[in-house]
């Protein structure tokens, strides 16, 4: 499904390396996820691989089922089937929610060749997925995200990504700003969306997302490569001593 | 006070070149009155304070600049799905083969040259009244002009509520028209009135629309100001609110070389409601300007300006907006937003808001903003597949979005929408010089 080769990224405007050769591989149906303390590259990985601007590959590849995601524009990527639910959800007043759904919907169809979802259909759908999530319909009818708390906003990425039926989920920080039981209804959305041709690749600092969202693979990140990966067993052993003890056995 | 010697010359240049208004009675009258002030004021200059971020010159001349007129080929014409008493101006005179028949309107409407010829009229109580009213504290000399030289324009007095709107089409033909209208509304108490307003009009446009709206009376303006690129307008809107009255207005202007347009209104009696709005979208040789000054004389009334403006390629934006309360117009609610989207660092927004209140127990903000559009949402909808015209475009109309809303009719707003979404996409490939 995804696959990255030796991938280096350096931020546009000045020399920072921030990337040194990041090789990740995610199959069918798999789980991934890359943990790693602050600075260590987690969310620049996520933002290049959607295609935000402000960085340079100056090395490497990343393929979506051999298909390079590198020279594609953002929606290309979409379109392919690759999905980021952000870390911090962006604000945008003046466009409902419900608009917004259904502009990305239809813009994906599009780009796919498929036919674009009648009102009727679409509506029918948002408010199937939407009730699983607890999202009701004054929800969907605001601005994007504007006036959201943090749990909404994040219930509102896993809308965008149950409507949108990825093939390749990223989710960045999905965890950061939920209580428990937002972390447990963003997390039955994301098991719900498991099956054996999606994967996913999920970005935390802690373990305890992964209590609910059970990885195949788990990597550790470090200075800008994935310096240790092993079984959901490295999570607890994180959580239970932290980076120091990795990254001293990894030099 | 005897005007400078360049004012005068150029006030004399231009009403040489202007027709002799024949006329008795009240409207000659009105007229002579109206040129006296226009006379004590001389033309718009450059150096006059509120005239500092627009440059006159071409509103001014005494010939106009030369336009051509542009066709928007086989696209339906604004307000054509609307069921309305259409009213045709061509080159600023009414044609009335082109137009429907007004007496056939159910509300008292006619000619201003056919009222002028009568010794007794409603319109003297309003006709040049409201302008003369407006031209203090800030004068509007082009104002006085349209009303002394106005060479058509229509006198609608509506005393129920009308069961259709009131349509002016303003079609521009000829590449040198100088058009001056006037017209004049009276809603009588209780009464409410929809006019719409559509075209250029000629390749400059003069142009005075008072309005009366007596107590519990209703106003809703809606005007698209015609898509020529090189034409000039300067528009007045006077409007003097009773008690528990409202007026709304709402102008489209996409394109025009240059674009003054002026409202001035008084709320005069307790609980009126005022609101007046603007979309304005430019791009390359645009400059609109947007003079606003709201006054409240009575209490517990409510005002909105709401003026957004997309300006690309070098366009220039200009607003200058004045809510003024006056001593004992307690419970005001004034609100004032002026804003524009910058979708290249060569485009320019001026903003002059202005507060002046004299009562102390008064609610009014005002912000105004200029940006650029915000790539961390464009991203954000790019990420979800929307190719990044088309998330542009929907960026663009919600920054539009408060302005347009401002429109009561529903299908109007939407068509509008639509218009404003299809004009983006002619000119999207012009982003990011």
């Amino acid at each position: 499904m995804l696959e990255i080769n030796n991938l280096h990224v350096k931020l546009e405007d000045e020399d920072k390396v921030i990337l040194k050769g990041v090789d990740l591989k995610i199959g069918a149906g798999e789980v991934h996820a890359i943990m790693g303390p602050n600075g260590s590259g987690k969310s620049t990985l996520s933002y290049v691989l959607s295609g935000r601007d402000g960085y340079e590959v100056t090395e490497g590849s990343a393929t979506l089922d051999g298909q390079e995601l590198l020279d594609m524009e953002p929606e290309e990527r979409a379109a392919a089937g690759l999905f980021l639910a952000f870390q911090y959800p962006v604000e945008i007043p003046g466009v409902g929610n419900m608009t917004f759904l259904r502009t990305a919907v239809n813009a994906q169809r599009k780009a796919r060749g498929e036919e674009e979802l009648s009102a009727g259909d679409f509506l029918k759908l948002v408010r199937e997925k939407a009730k699983a999530l607890k999202i009701d319909a004054e929800m969907l009818k605001r601005p994007v995200n504007v006036g959201f708390s943090g749990g909404e906003k994040k219930r509102n990425e896993i809308l965008q990504m149950a409507m949108l039926e990825p093939r390749m989920c990223i989710l960045d920080e999905t965890d950061s700003g939920l209580d428990v039981d937002a972390m447990k209804l963003v997390s039955d959305g994301v098991n719900a969306l498991r099956d054996a041709g999606r994967s996913f690749l999920v970005i935390t600092h802690y373990q305890r997302l992964l209590d609910h969202i059970k990885p195949d693979v788990v990597h550790i990140m470090a200075g800008g490569r994935i310096i240790k990966t092993g079984g959901p067993e490295l999570a607890l052993e994180v959580e239970t001593n932290g980076y120091a003890d990795i990254l001293s056995e990894v030099g | 006070m005897a005007l400078p010697k360049v004012k005068e010359d150029a006030l004399t240049a231009r009403l040489a070149a202007l027709p002799t208004q024949a006329g008795k009675g009240w409207l000659a009258a009105a007229r002579a009155e109206a040129l006296g002030r226009l006379a004590a004021m001389g033309l718009p200059a450059r150096r006059d304070e509120y005239w500092r971020y627009t440059d006159p010159a071409s509103l001014v001349a005494a010939e106009a600049p030369e336009a051509a007129p542009f066709s928007a080929g086989d696209e339906t014409p604004i307000f054509d799905g609307i069921d309305r008493l259409k009213l045709v101006f061509v080159d600023g005179v009414f044609d009335p083969a082109q137009s429907d028949d007004l007496a056939l309107a159910g509300i008292e409407i006619e000619r201003l040259a056919e009222a002028g010829d009568k010794d007794i009229h409603w319109a003297q109580g309003t006709f040049g009244v409201l302008e003369a009213r407006g031209q203090i504290p800030v004068q509007r000399p082009l104002a006085a002009l349209a009303t002394a030289h106005a060479t058509d324009g229509v006198l609608i007095r509506v005393t129920g509520r009308a069961a259709r709107p009131v349509a002016l089409h303003y079609v521009h033909e000829s590449a040198t028209s100088d058009a001056i209208l006037h017209h004049c509304v009276k809603v009588e108490a209780g009464a409410a009135l929809t006019l719409l307003e559509s075209g250029p009009g000629a390749a400059r446009l003069t142009k005075v629309l008072e309005v009366e709206v007596a107590d519990g009376a209703e106003f809703h303006h809606v005007r698209v100001q015609g898509r020529d690129h090189e034409r000039r307008a300067a528009t007045h809107i006077f409007a003097r609110l009773g008690a528990k009255s409202e007026f709304r207005s709402f102008t489209l202007t996409a394109n025009g070389r240059m674009t003054r347009n002026e409202a001035v209104i008084e709320l005069t009696g307790d609980e009126g409601r005022a609101h007046v709005a603007g979309a304005a979208v430019g791009d390359g040789d645009f400059h609109h300007d947007d003079t606003v000054f709201i006054t409240h004389a009575a209490e517990a009334c409510e005002s909105r300006q709401v003026f957004k403006k997309v300006l690309m390629n070098g366009a220039t934006g200009v607003f200058q907006g004045k809510i003024l309360v006056k001593a004992g117009a307690q419970k005001t609610d004034g609100y004032q937003i002026s804003q524009s989207l910058l979708l290249h660092e060569d485009s320019q927004f001026l903003a002059k808001p202005e507060l002046e209140i004299y009562a102390d127990d008064v609610k009014c903000s005002h912000g105004s903003t200029s940006g650029a559009i915000d790539e961390t949402a464009l991203f954000y909808l790019q990420s979800r597949g929307v190719p990044r015209q088309a998330a542009q475009a929907l960026l663009v109309l919600a920054f539009l979005a408060e302005a347009i809303e401002e429109i009561a009719d529903e299908t109007i707003a939407e068509d509008i929408r639509g218009r404003l979404e299809a004009w983006l996409a002619r000119h999207s490939g012009r982003e990011s010089a």
